[in-house]
């Protein structure tokens, strides 16, 4: 067999993972892997191995529940045949490998830069000086915006090539969020530094970035989590799609400017997002999740008061949401409004609610179970149509589902055990890879360590790194009035996308 | 819906917040193990003699207080905006409110902001937690406009920027072309860890902090990330100064 075939946070030596010539790696991928509906590609990436770069691959197999990986090592001055010219979804992994490293391919579709690093391989290319696609015509006119945007969010650029108000073509330009994370992760030696960094990477994403984190650091140490432990995270994880929903529902009726669902939906995130202050004392759950242990034990009264809290959420959720589910005039601007078709999201290898809005089955907490969703026997909520009702509707089902989960979970809350647990160092030359789902979609973080155990790579892929493409093309011949619509329909991350 | 009912909070310079909010910390005059104390706190937000907390450096992450609880105690008071550096330094000890120093406040800050202040808010490589939360300041709850603070969308209508986010490279140049778009009399507020001192990024090669050097900033907000209210009070406590 050419690639190693892993189960979600399993440790493997990192010599155990073949190593192919570039040609049978590329056709094992391509031609092999990929031509089965239900893998796709979580992470391929590379780092300096030996004067040369070792690529990494890894297929997720959504049925049987595995990970391939293989791996190739390459020149540095090498030029190839890209996978992108065969598979798209493969189109911003190289676009990012020959950004960091220099590496050519011959066919790839256009090798523009992803986010500007720091130490990208070639530093004469500015971000003020973006090759944007342009068309000549007298008919039409672009309209550009950002980096800074008009409301309180992060920055990043959108060019749109427009018709008069019909959008052709839209292209979105990233990078000025980049900090230098996955660097940081080699240079910082301690584990609360690690930890921060991870919370950090998307604010809005704390859980999921951290419960990833945590997972594979433990993974690393040979630690196995403890029931409180995945109980807190799987709950945290529930709690913070709640939120993150909630308030993106409110978001969508503020850009069709539905002010009462604006206002209900936003107050009724506050008791949410509350919760997380109530129990690790940061609404955003900053400093709740860490590797091996939980400085806030989850105790019978947290339980009592989540109880409380959605009890009094639920009713006032559904009577808003009936309101607005039925509303003709809101409906109408949702409708058919940012189409992504199967075929493309498939095609792009969308991930997350936005995958699952447009017909793909594709969900972490069921193709690679970790923590409690196992038992929870997770059944993704699957719409069809992909435009930004369907992207609304996932939103209110998922709420509910994580409601029903959360109080499952609570009937068998685990006894308060120890939960300081002294980490061993990470074991020297392995690799993990670790998938969570987050509200978002799935995150994947993979680590490397070397003869003495130190990280030689950390790889971050958040769901937006995939999902920015899919805003883009779903917004050709629509208004451009219904750009923020569509734009909050997706909800991605500027950060967790330039790190 | 009409059950809706009254959502904001009617005071909130005296609100208490749900939980255990980590808020400013006091610390007593505890006698402790300091080294052990300092290493604790990788951010070096921590100094010995005496002990001192620097809330432009500390990620409120609760490792101290947790292992010395009788030394260092987070409390829910969400006040923590100064309009000086050192102001936000905590010290052994001394159990004192976190405020605007009046004397430091420009004189025509009040008179041209006190009843209406319109910020252009930048998030320069901001993780998405500061901008969160300075939205939530403005929902129906905790309705920051009543006051006639509000975020605008053009430089050109703004009394001032707000900075989220340790100030990456990449946005460096549009932070400078944004500021410089503010018409004159303007106002500078930094908020949150990331953007008082670079939080965990402090020292990333991928930061330019070189703006900082060149302004005067007028409020510091401290959090990780800012709590609405403190926004808000922070906010108040500049533009009411007389």
């Amino acid at each position: 067999m050419n690639y190693s075939v892993l189960k979600n946070n399993q440790r493997v030596p990192v010599n155990s993972i073949p190593v192919l010539k570039y040609e049978d790696f590329m056709e094992s991928i391509v031609s092999g892997l990929m031509t089965d509906k239900n893998n796709h590609c979580v992470n391929y990436f590379g780092y300096h191995h030996q004067d040369k770069i070792k690529l990494i691959c890894c297929i997720a197999d959504d049925l049987n529940h595995d990970i391939y990986v293989l791996s190739s090592l390459v020149e540095q001055s090498a030029v190839l045949p890209s996978f992108s010219s065969q598979n798209l979804s493969f189109e911003k992994f190289e676009r990012e490998i020959h950004e960091n490293f220099g590496i050519g391919y011959i066919d790839h579709p256009w090798l523009k830069p992803v986010r500007y690093p720091f130490n990208a391989a070639d530093k004469s290319k500015t971000i003020s000086n973006y090759p944007f696609y342009r068309i000549e015509s007298e008919e039409l006119h672009e309209v550009g915006v950002g980096p800074i945007h008009a409301g309180v969010i992060e920055p990043g650029h959108f060019r749109f090539i427009c018709n008069g108000e019909q959008i052709l073509h839209l292209e979105i330009q990233l990078g000025y969020q980049h900090r230098g994370v996955e660097q940081l992760f080699l240079e910082k030696k301690n584990l609360l530094q690690k930890a921060t960094l991870a919370e950090n990477i998307a604010g809005d994403t704390v859980i999921g970035h951290t419960s990833t984190f945590s997972k594979l650091w433990e993974s690393l140490c040979s630690y196995k989590a403890t029931p409180e432990l995945e109980f807190a995270r799987t709950l945290a994880l529930e709690n913070e799609r709640i939120a993150i929903h909630t308030g993106d529902l409110s978001a969508i009726c503020t850009d069709v400017a539905y002010q009462l669902g604006n206002s209900v939906l936003g107050r009724l995130r506050t008791p949410v997002i509350n919760y997380f202050q109530i129990w690790g004392g940061n609404r955003l759950a900053k400093g709740l999740i860490r590797p091996g242990k939980i400085n806030f034990p989850y105790t019978k009264e947290l339980a009592k008061e989540w109880l409380d809290m959605i009890a009094a959420y639920e009713p006032d959720f559904k009577e808003m949401i009936r309101q607005m589910f039925n509303l003709p005039s809101l409906l109408a601007r949702l409708e058919k409004t940012g189409v992504v078709t199967t075929d493309v999201a498939e095609s792009i290898g969308l991930v997350g609610m936005a995958a699952r809005a447009s017909g793909v089955n594709r969900d972490i907490r069921l193709s690679h179970p970790d923590n409690l969703y196992e038992q929870l026997n997770h059944k993704p909520i699957i719409k069809h149509h992909g435009d930004v009702l369907s992207r609304s509707q996932i939103r209110r089902e998922e709420i509910f589902q994580s409601i029903e989960y959360i109080k499952q979970l609570l009937t068998d809350i685990p006894e308060n055990l120890k939960y300081t647990t002294e980490l061993n160092t990470p074991e020297p030359d392995s690799f993990v890879i670790s998938l969570t789902e987050g509200w978002r979609g799935e995150i994947c973080h993979c680590a490397i360590t070397d003869n003495k155990g130190e990280l030689v790579i950390y790889k971050i892929k958040d769901p937006s790194f995939h999902n920015w493409l899919a805003l883009a093309l779903s917004v050709r011949n629509n208004e451009i009035s219904d750009f923020p619509i569509c734009n909050k329909s997706f909800n991605l991350s500027y950060c967790g996308h330039d790190l | 819906m009409y059950h809706q009912g009254k959502q904001f909070i009617p005071d909130v310079t005296t609100a208490e917040v749900p939980g255990i909010f980590r808020g400013r910390p006091i610390i007593s005059n505890a006698k402790v193990n300091e080294e052990a104390l300092i290493n604790i706190c990788p951010f070096n937000a921590i100094k010995a003699n005496p002990v001192s907390i620097d809330l432009g450096k500390c990620t409120f992450c609760g490792e101290c207080a947790l292992a010395f609880p009788e030394k260092i105690k987070f409390t829910k008071d969400y006040k923590l905006s100064t309009n000086e550096r050192s102001g936000l330094i905590v010290v052994e000890g001394q159990d004192k409110p976190i405020d605007v120093n009046p004397e430091l406040v420009r004189k025509e800050i009040h008179k041209l902001f006190g009843g209406s202040l319109k910020l252009r808010q930048v998030s320069a490589a901001g993780d998405n937690s500061c901008e969160w939360e300075m939205n939530a300041a403005g929902n129906v709850q905790f309705d920051m406009g009543r006051f006639g603070v509000e975020f605008v969308a053009s430089p050109r209508h703004a009394d001032g920027i707000v900075i989220t986010g340790p100030i990456s490279e990449n946005m460096a140049e549009p932070l400078q072309i944004c500021y410089d778009a503010t018409p004159d009399p303007k106002i500078i507020i930094l908020a949150g860890t990331d953007a008082i001192s670079g939080g965990i990024f402090n020292d990333s090669p991928a930061l330019n902090r070189s703006f900082l050097d060149k302004y005067k900033i007028d409020l510091y907000i401290a959090g990780n990330p800012v709590h609405p209210l403190s926004i808000i009070n922070g906010m108040l406590h500049l533009i009411r100064k007389r």
